[in-house]
């Protein structure tokens, strides 16, 4: 039986009825109030001590009310009736006009992401267990291993979104990630590798050798202590698959969030229709891919959450938009509308998003590359979606030579443009994973999926540490 | 307003009764409000308020940690109740154990600043907006302000612990920010102009706004410089990034563990004699200032590098007393959600005698960077290695030529610094990498790689 939520549970349909007529009491076109209950533990082993035990519990409600092109916005720690009617004033207090009337609720019970395991109920020594495993499987894998650490993360979050439309709706969302990070030492080099697992399920997601993950940590820190300085110059780049999927998030992925596009500061703005890729790329933002770290059941405004074709064979097809951003088009809600919490405002942002698998035989593509760079995986980058410009640091990356994938660099960086850098991707392959990220934009964290296939850029700027 | 210092006591008393050998609380209340202003209008507006508790328990050898913002009774009964569950899950470590008392805080003035509260949403608006204003006025090629955001924040802290430590302050904070957007020959070009004060009365927003604009224009034509080793002078902005990644490496946690470049360091040369650093918890101006650290040891003012030695490392009560040092006033925490950790305070450059027209004159050819991307996802935290993303202008014959994008810097952070040749005579307060104060800085040689 498909387990449903019950946003009666979390925000009584009654208050929020009344909330969001005071919201309106002095005017504006529509209120919202978001309810958040969420806990969590997180627990680490440093030195093969487990510590930095912590858990938490916090709940609060943000309310905003939009009235021609701005929105007033208020929130409160507390889901007391008088904490939410405190907010709702707030948020009314700058209106001059006069009250509007909100429509009756009507709930909604979608179906939240499944979870085998509430992480809540597995006892904490367990969690516990499961990073000794992991301290052991890194510290296993070399004597030249000085250093291992990992993380256990839980979240648990249930939210109800009611709107003056009529929309009341909820989620209850678990998630589970674990970490990973070693450092090997010879003599005086020093590096480090690190790896995660993480989803929007339970506990389940550790049944099958989660301590693997530990063991790929070790063995980048021990690659990278061979490693020569990475080349400098501009050649073919092959970027790995699954966390390689995070080149396509940063320097395409944001330029495609409405918010951005409508003020002028993307470099797709008014490229719908276009060729932008060649036609071996499509893309996709999918906030239903099943269990994976960037889905729900609905996005933080309330809208199902879909897949959204982003890029069809090159041609840019859509942008991922929020309620706001949708009505100002005239076109659909995409389930982008997201936030961190009941302390932030929804915004356009990704969900899952990928490079879908192409048919590209991955060994092929670095086999037909003379002279490149192999660029495995990133420690991040950023790029300024008005301009397009961009840098990834490669935390993971190795020379191509003849076809060959030879020595591993250190150092290396990414630097390019995404409208260049995107038409100049001239093969994807047919294998695809995706993995967890943490995306920030103007202040808010949350999670994200980025995946693909191997994919080669015919021609992008390697910066290393030698001129 | 509830008593928070009471609320912190009483939770210390049921964390104890929980099953707590010893317990320190932390609980804050804060009100925030943000304005987001885009094309002369008003995007969004934004009030809050915000109030959480924090418990840190040790059992015997054990800690643990629980947080939440449920303050009544039973509440605070959960809140206890997670953390000492937290300090049953953990490893005993030898030198966990609640600060010792830290003697008495100094008397700390112009941490808050009135104007806060007596400015009305509508002034603080209006502020937002002649940012954004000032930035169209100042250049005819800004084509517009993707977003200008003016934020204010009041915050009261309370700390107890079992050992009879009490603390209590106050402080009050705002900014003002803005991307202009540039229209160049080729694209468009972006600009960030910022300006701190502890409230709204102590912004300049036709400063903030130019400096949006100037930093957009002057990229408009920009091209990617050859690879080379040349004379380079970092922008504050810049610097400052740096010298918070120094703050980080000198945090004796990372030295501990042995994950800091600068752990074998200690009265050794880091840098050259003309960058002298240190950690200051008492400026006035400096966010990070308090009487007490996140653990009510007092705040103070430590020499970090002075005579192009590393002088001390920055310790919180733990890692003092794992180190035998004596503590610096140096535990910092994000908010009641997290656990205090080490971390560098208020970091701050003195100044040199140059102008940044000397420092230009000085450097004769090289590299003027006034922008980096990817400061953390570029620099390996052990070692200290970086290669990170840049923009700027070029440094032709002493002075500022044609702008520059597309290239990366790359090194080593105690090279960097022992190559410093001068610090700039006009220091500024910058947010990023922390809460840091440098002037600009020349540096005598860096690998810049671009064509």
């Amino acid at each position: 039986m498909t387990r449903r939520t019950r946003p009666e549970q979390l925000l009584d349909p009654a208050v929020a009825e009344r909330v969001l007529a005071r919201a309106l009491a002095h005017g504006g076109e529509f209120a919202e109030v978001f309810a958040e209950r969420r806990g969590g533990l997180t627990l680490a082993i440093d030195e093969s001590r487990i510590e930095s035990v912590q858990a938490g519990a916090e709940e609060g409600a943000g309310v905003r009310v939009l009235s021609g092109a701005t929105t007033y916005f208020a929130h409160v720690d507390g889901l007391d009736p008088a904490d939410l009617e405190r907010a709702a004033d707030e948020a009314a207090a700058a209106l001059r006009a006069e009250r509007s009337e909100p429509r009756p609720l009507r709930a909604e019970a979608p179906a939240p992401q499944p979870v085998e395991r509430p992480p809540g109920k597995v006892p904490v020594e367990r969690k516990a267990e499961l990073l000794r495993e992991l301290d052991e499987r890194a510290r296993a894998a070399g004597g030249e291993i000085a250093q291992a650490t990992a993380s256990y993360g839980e979240a648990h979050r249930e939210v109800a979104v009611a709107n003056s439309d009529g929309l009341f709706s909820g989620d209850d969302r678990t998630r589970v990630r674990i970490g990973a990070q070693a450092v090997a030492r010879r003599g005086a080099r020093v590096e480090t590798g690190a790896e995660t697992l993480g989803a929007a399920r339970g506990f389940e997601l550790f049944e099958d050798d989660p301590a693997a993950i530990a063991e790929v940590a070790a063995r980048k820190a021990l690659t990278l202590l061979d490693a020569v300085p990475a080349p400098t110059g501009t050649m073919p780049v092959v970027v790995g698959g699954g966390f390689g999927g995070v080149l396509f998030h940063e320097m395409t992925g944001h330029g495609l969030e409405a918010d951005h596009v409508q003020k002028g500061a993307s470099v797709y703005a008014g490229k719908l229709g276009e060729a932008v890729a060649q036609p071996l790329l499509t893309a996709y933002d999918d906030g239903r891919m099943p269990g994976e770290w960037g889905s729900d059941a609905i996005d933080d405004e309330g809208a199902p959450t879909q897949k959204t074709l982003l890029i069809d064979e090159g041609r840019l097809t859509g942008f991922l938009h929020d309620r706001r951003t949708a009505a100002r088009e005239g076109v659909a809600q995409t389930g982008n509308g997201r936030r961190e919490s009941f302390r932030h405002l929804p915004i356009p942002r990704m969900t899952n998003t990928y490079i879908a698998p192409g048919d590209a035989d991955p060994e092929a593509i670095i086999g037909e590359v003379s002279r490149g760079f192999y660029a495995v995986s990133f420690g991040g980058g950023q790029v300024d979606p008005a301009t397009g410009d961009f840098v990834f640091g490669v935390n993971e990356g190795y020379l191509i030579e003849d076809g060959q994938v030879t020595r591993p660099c250190r150092g290396a960086t990414l630097v390019g443009n995404c409208l260049k850098a995107l038409t100049a991707i001239d093969a994807v392959g047919d294998d695809f994973w995706v993995k967890t990220g943490i995306c920030g934009k103007g202040g808010q964290k949350v999670p994200v999926g980025t995946g693909q296939g191997h994919v080669r850029i015919a021609a992008m700027t390697v910066g290393g540490t030698e001129p | 307003m509830s008593d928070l210092l009471a609320l912190a006591g009483g939770a210390v008393e049921q964390a104890v009764a929980s099953g707590a050998g010893d317990a320190e609380a932390y609980a804050s209340e804060a009100e925030n409000r943000e304005v987001r202003v885009h094309g002369g209008e008003v995007e969004s507006l934004t009030a809050a308020t915000q109030r959480g508790l924090g418990l840190r328990v040790w059992i015997g050898r054990r800690v643990g940690y629980g947080f939440g913002t449920d303050l009544s009774p039973s509440g605070v009964a959960e809140i206890a109740t997670r953390a000492v569950e937290a300090a049953r899950a953990a490893d005993e470590d030898e030198f966990a154990a609640p600060p010792e008392a830290g003697g008495e805080p100094p008397q700390l003035g112009g941490l808050s600043d009135s104007s806060r509260r007596e400015w009305p949403t509508d002034r603080v608006a209006e502020l937002a907006l002649g940012v954004e204003r000032a930035a169209l006025a100042a250049d005819p090629r800004v084509a517009a302000v993707e977003q200008a955001v003016y934020f204010d924040s009041g915050e009261r802290v309370a700390i107890a612990a079992s050992s009879g430590a009490r603390a209590e302050y106050e402080t009050s904070s705002s900014y003002a920010y803005l991307q202009a957007l540039a229209e160049g020959e080729d694209g468009r070009e972006t600009g960030l102009g910022f300006g701190l004060a502890r409230g709204p009365a102590g912004l300049d927003p036709e400063a903030i706004g130019r400096e949006g604009a100037e930093r957009a224009t002057e990229m408009i034509g920009s091209a990617k410089p050859p690879s080379r080793r040349c004379p380079v002078v970092l922008a504050p902005t810049v610097a400052a990034g740096f010298v918070g990644l120094l703050g980080n490496a000198a945090g004796a946690n990372a030295v501990q563990r042995g994950r800091s470049p600068l752990a074998a360091m200690l009265g050794e040369q880091v840098a050259s004699g003309a960058f002298v650093l240190h950690d200051d918890g008492l400026d006035p101006q400096g966010f990070a200032s308090a009487p007490v650290d996140a653990e009510g040891t007092p705040r103070r003012r430590t020499a970090l590098v002075e005579g192009g030695r590393l002088q001390t490392f920055l310790y919180d009560s733990y890692t003092a007393r794992r180190g035998e040092a004596a503590p610096t006033g140096n535990a910092g925490r994000s908010g009641y959600r997290s656990p205090p950790g080490v971390s560098a305070s208020n970091l701050v450059v003195a100044p040199g005698p140059s102008t940044r027209a000397e420092l230009l004159r000085e450097a004769g050819d090289g590299v003027y960077v006034s922008d980096v991307a990817g400061l953390h996802s570029g620099v390996n935290p052990v070692t200290g290695v970086f290669s990170v993303g840049a923009s700027g202008r070029e440094i032709a014959g002493g002075e500022l030529g044609r702008p520059l994008r597309e290239f990366t810097i790359a090194g080593d952070l105690v090279a960097m610094l022992r190559a410093v040749r001068a610090a700039g005579s006009e220091p500024r307060w910058v947010p990023f990498g922390g809460s840091v104060s440098t002037p600009p800085l020349l540096i005598g040689e860096m690998t810049v790689s671009g064509s």
